[in-house]
């Protein structure tokens, strides 16, 4: 990429950023909410995209840090009236030393490809077993944040829906530009290098395990960091919503949908993803059709598998650029 | 208390062979094929509405459900396979996941517009029978589910090993590139592969339904559930899945005895960390490179 189009892109996201930050002034609440939803999923994505979509890592256990970063703010703000700020913090170290653990156990041993991906669902699994059995968290009776006290929002962290609307473009932003950075130094073209071929990249002096083991830890703490602000978005945590095999499920749709591997691919993803959800569960419920969003979810999965396999963002991006293109040469 | 134990050891044993029949399904197919079918536990879930609808409504016990399940749950098996799985063979693993997660995602929904997200049993008086064998009190649901179990795992084995069709199947799992150039046609085998590991999830999925409460959200754990077997008995490894299910089977209901029936899962996941740690082929598994 020529820093021509390098800058044209980057262009199109501060503009895409501004006007979403301009729209709590023009739409309402219940829009916010839903765009809430898809900015938090939107970074949720982001961070999962880091390990699969560059370095070729696939995780079906996000949940486990969704659920990790939740609980360790929770209970530091709950039980022990700690900063959220801290809370966030901690649940992040707590992720990202997870998540070492785990990579480093799962690839020291040489467990590749599908089988490091049933250990990270066995990990998570084991992760919601113990906690929906641990009473300390309120095992499966599920954990519950008491209402704000009047400080500021910035400090409570605890707000209104334009608040979290804005936590959540916060991180997005800050997730999209990070990751813009990342790939772009040696440390991402490394990992490109890993995702292609891993042998051939070790043998050109690639030091595979601990970079892959870096991504784990970056990808974790991201993840344990939006699960904070939605456990303090939502208030209320149980292990089977919080860490369950369903919201690991959930949160790679978007990615997936919107194009692995691209900045844009998780944003896109969620802006299509989360509104056909909303509407699809709005409709089951007031008509009392279960399952209709689920299979809606799984038709559209479906499709972009097999009709566009990097998914909506690539070929749409090879459009504008091209359009782009023409348009300044002529 | 021997007595206790006793009991308890035999019922996982019993329904430790019909986990082996779902566990089959899955590494047959990823044997066959090198796909990994994370689908597996909803197809498991169709069976068992197979089973339930079946009763509900020609009054027909689940066993005797048996043979149309698996009819059924074959042609379900062919036609994914033929119509969607086929193109994926040679696509990444995650594309393989993510279309099964599709697959996945559709039965359930599917299965909760169907059905409604409530639980549904079998409430047949012959669900409650119990039989006395060497002094043990056995479930006659649970012994009848074992032994068709049994008779489907023998007669696969016996269908792989001396079937024309089985050997070409097991031709085409070691050398594809070989198969098609001695004129086999990989394809269909692909699909009778397919077929037959679904079949073993629907069949098993019938046995199972008078002795589980049947909902589509079951389907998720049903799939760990042949995961954690397969990956103990080793990928693709037949003897390893009947070995894993039985050991699977009667690990669960020991722990769900001793410890806690909440955490007897827990017990299964610890087991199958341990075994991809320290032998992540398996127990009956050959490594591969």
């Amino acid at each position: 990429m020529n820093n021509a189009t390098t800058r044209m892109w980057g262009g199109l996201a501060i503009a895409f950023f501004a006007i979403m930050a301009f729209l709590p002034v023009v739409t309402s609440d219940s829009i916010i909410a839903v765009l809430t939803l898809i900015m938090m999923f939107a970074f949720f994505g982001q961070a999962w995209n880091l390990m699969m979509g560059y370095v070729g890592q696939l995780s079906l256990g996000h949940g486990l840090y969704i659920g990790l970063g939740a609980y360790a703010c929770a209970v530091s703000v709950g039980t022990f009236g700690l900063s959220p700020w801290l809370g966030i913090l901690i649940g992040a170290v707590i992720s990202a030393v997870v998540g070492a653990f785990v990579a480093w156990l799962g690839f020291r041993f040489a467990v590749k490809g599908i089988y490091f991906t049933l250990l990270t669902i066995a990990v998570a699994e084991l992760g919601r077993l113990s906690f929906e059995n641990w009473s300390f968290v309120g095992g499966n009776a599920g954990y519950f944040l008491r209402v704000a006290q009047d400080t500021h929002p910035l400090l409570s962290l605890r707000g209104g829906t334009t608040f979290y609307y804005f936590c959540f473009l916060v991180l997005s932003i800050l997730g999209f530009w990070g990751t813009a950075l990342l790939i772009r130094s040696r440390l991402g073209y490394f990992w490109r290098a890993i995702r292609e071929d891993e042998d051939a990249a070790r043998a050109i002096g690639v030091r595979a395990l601990r970079l892959k083991i870096l991504a784990v830890m970056i990808s974790a703490a991201m993840t344990s960091v939006g699960g904070s602000f939605y456990a303090l978005l939502s208030g209320s945590l149980f292990p089977d919503t919080m860490m369950g095999m369903r919201f690991s499920i959930e949160i790679i749709i978007a990615p997936i949908i919107g194009g692995m591997g691209t900045l844009f691919g998780p944003i896109i993803g969620a802006f299509f993803v989360i509104p056909i959800n909303e509407i699809s569960n709005h409709a089951a419920q007031s008509m009392g059709i279960f399952g209709l969003n689920t299979l809606i979810y799984g038709v559209l999965i479906l499709m972009v598998i097999v009709f566009l396999p990097d998914g909506i963002w690539p070929p749409v991006a090879k459009r504008i650029e091209r359009w782009m293109k023409g348009g300044a040469s002529s | 208390m021997y007595s206790l134990y006793a009991n308890v050891i035999a019922g996982g044993v019993l329904i430790g062979i019909v986990y082996a029949l779902i566990a089959l399904g899955l590494t047959i197919m990823f044997g066959v094929m090198r796909v990994v079918n994370f689908a597996h536990g909803e197809l498991v879930v169709l069976g068992m509405y197979i089973g339930y609808l079946l009763w509900l409504s020609l009054d027909i016990t689940p066993v005797m459900a048996v043979p149309l399940s698996a009819i059924i749950m074959f042609c379900v098996g062919y036609v994914l396979q033929i119509g969607l799985i086929n193109r994926f063979i040679r696509r990444p693993h995650h594309a393989q996941f993510i279309l099964f997660i599709g697959l996945a995602l559709i039965i359930t929904g599917i299965h909760m517009l169907v059905f409604g997200p409530d639980a549904r049993s079998i409430a047949d008086p012959s669900s409650f029978e119990t039989y006395e064998v060497f002094g043990l009190r056995l479930d006659a649901v649970r012994l009848y589910g074992a032994a068709v179990a049994l008779v489907m795992i023998a007669l696969l084995l016996l269908f792989l090993r001396y079937s024309s069709t089985g050997s070409a199947i097991r031709a085409a799992a070691d050398n594809q590139t070989g198969a098609q150039a001695i004129g086999l046609r990989v394809n269909r085998l692909y699909a009778v592969t397919a077929g037959i590991g679904v079949a073993c999830a629907g069949v098993a999925g019938t046995l199972i339904s008078p002795i589980f409460d049947t909902q589509p959200y079951l389907a998720g754990e049903l799939t760990l559930l042949a995961f954690i077997i397969v990956i103990i008995g080793g990928m693709g490894s037949l003897m390893g899945a009947l070995v894993g299910g039985i050991l699977i089977g009667v690990s669960e209901s020991v722990a769900a005895l001793l410890i806690n029936p909440a955490m007897k899962a827990m017990f299964s996941y610890g087991l199958m960390i341990l075994v991809l740690l320290l032998r992540p082929q398996g127990l009956f598994g050959v490594k591969q490179r």
